[in-house]
């Protein structure tokens, strides 16, 4: 079952990391948040493929907010 | 004297600098974001003057919305605050020749200061002591390594063109070094457009003492005393404080007499503050030089009761200095702690509606407000809400002050740091003046 990976802060995207089928590590950056002057990773919560991005760079994103998927 | 000053920032240094405006008269322009359409420094400007959409690339940053900015309101004057453009020679040269007084040092004065490795080559001729390290950015790992292993690890990595700690990292053995390099290296391109990176050794919990300097177009260059700010979170400032406490007096002297050398070096005018790690032997070593006013600009005008954003503008406009070295005198104790939106363990962005805000008065407290009950506070920018100040006879009256005033505030609607603050300033190891600048990361406040 694909597992939705959330946003803990609200931010803008500064990087897509990972596109869709990488193989992430848990703890791999999937993407990074620029929010307050800091860069912040989002990252995998568990080993997987990516399965879809719902973001793109300059995109506001609010906590809680599925940035991508996870297969 | 320049009669209008556009005042090319936001927050509560821009309504610092609108207030120093008109204690000399001069007239007031404000500019903002999108986000920013109804911030307390836009209504408290004689004018305001949108520059664009809420990203500072397109607005604070954005030299050439604020030149026209600044042509289009009349402005004869710009005073860049800390942070955004204050340091960026092209945008001071770019003022110079749209015949702008830039309330600032010369393009040539930032530019040489911008660049680390040259700044402390410059300052290392002078005299002034510096970290050991690679004296050019390093190449490749193979050479990293070779100095690393001169100067002994562990050793840090920082970016050449760099600040607020973007791109550093501390490596604690040779194994680690070619990866941090690259990540180093990585981070300095993208947050700078300059990847180059440098070495120098690491020092263990040193303590962070500044020296503010000031000098005018005469010639003439004056300390006004030091500033300990060694509690830091992420290499930026949360608590500054002026005298340095436990300080020996030759070390006090030592660093002043660095900073006047290091500033005369460079036929340094306006205000500037030069940087020092200072070791548990009392030895120091020069970290960089900030060609602006700092944030904690208020511990200094507290203690010695200037107004340096007058001088700013005084020097500016070719007035000799209003302040000389005798009659600089340091009275009391004063300690200023930030107020950032953020959680105060992790550290991280807390933005959102400030629903509820109380702020202290009374006594030896001054508070510098970037924002007011309502306020939304952006993704956009740093998160410094506040900052507050207390002066006191000594620097035990001053912590009083502090520690009442920070019960005193009141915060709703976004996490801030003020439990951490109430918890440094309850801290015996703070109370006592023992302090260095890996406490907040070790923990020493937690719990």
């Amino acid at each position: 079952m694909a597992e939705e990976i959330k946003a803990h802060i609200t931010g803008v995207v500064f990087q897509v990391t990972a596109k869709v089928g990488d193989k992430v590590a848990a703890g791999d950056p999937v993407i990074v948040l620029e929010s307050m002057k800091m860069e912040i990773p989002v990252e995998a919560p568990r080993a997987g493929a990516v399965k879809e991005i719902r973001v793109r760079e300059g995109q506001t994103v609010q906590e809680g907010e599925t940035v991508a998927l996870l297969e | 004297m320049f009669r209008t000053v556009l005042v090319a920032n936001r927050g509560e240094i821009a309504r610092r600098i609108v207030r120093g405006c008109r204690t000399l008269g001069l007239a007031t322009v404000a500019v903002y974001s999108e986000a920013d359409r109804d911030a307390p420094h836009v209504k408290d400007a004689d004018r305001a003057v949108l520059l664009g959409p809420a990203p500072a690339r397109e607005s604070y940053l954005d030299a050439e919305r604020l030149l026209r900015a600044a042509r289009e309101s009349g402005a004869d004057a710009v005073h860049p605050g800390y942070g955004f453009l204050s340091e960026n020679w092209r945008f001071a040269a770019a003022c110079a020749e749209a015949r702008l007084t830039f309330i600032g040092p010369s393009p040539e004065a930032i530019r040489a200061m911008g660049d680390k490795p040259q700044a402390r080559r410059r300052m290392g001729a002078a005299g002034v002591p510096i970290v050991p390290g690679s004296a050019e950015p390093v190449d490749d790992a193979e050479a990293a390594a070779r100095i690393a292993a001169e100067i002994g690890y562990p050793v840090i990595l920082k970016a050449a063109a760099g600040g607020g700690g973007i791109g550093m990292a501390k490596v604690a053995d040779e194994t680690a070094l070619a990866a941090a390099l690259a990540t180093a290296t990585r981070r300095a391109q993208s947050a700078f457009g300059n990847g180059q990176v440098y070495v120098e050794r690491y020092l263990e919990a040193p303590r962070h003492v500044e020296v503010q300097v000031f000098g005018d177009s005469k010639g003439t260059i004056v300390h006004l005393h030091e500033r300990e700010c060694s509690i830091q979170r992420r290499h930026q400032k949360l608590v500054e404080e002026s005298p340095a406490p436990n300080l020996d007096a030759r070390t006090k002297r030592g660093l002043t007499e660095a900073a006047l050398a290091g500033a005369r070096a460079i036929g340094y005018v306006n205000a500037g503050t030069l940087e020092f790690l200072v070791d548990a032997q009392g030895g120091f070593y020069f970290l960089e030089m900030n060609t602006r006013l700092q944030v904690e600009h208020p511990v200094t005008e507290e203690v010695t009761g200037f107004d340096l954003v007058a001088a700013q503008l005084r020097v500016a406009a070719g007035e000799p200095l209003p302040f000389t070295q005798d009659r600089i005198e340091p009275r009391g104790a004063a300690i200023e702690v930030r107020v950032y939106a953020e959680d105060p363990k992790s550290f991280l962005p807390s933005p959102g509606a400030i629903t509820r805000l109380t702020l202290p008065s009374g006594a030896g407290i001054r508070v510098e407000s970037g924002v007011v009950e309502g306020s939304v506070v952006s993704v956009h920018y740093d998160p410094l809400l506040f900052k507050l100040i207390a002066h006191g006879s000594d620097r035990g009256q001053a912590l009083e002050r502090l520690t009442r005033a920070l019960d005193a505030c009141v915060v709703e609607g976004v996490k801030t740091t003020l439990p951490l603050l109430r918890t440094i300033a309850a801290h015996p190891e703070f109370r006592r003046g023992r302090v260095h600048t890996q406490m907040v990361e070790q923990g020493a406040f937690h719990g």
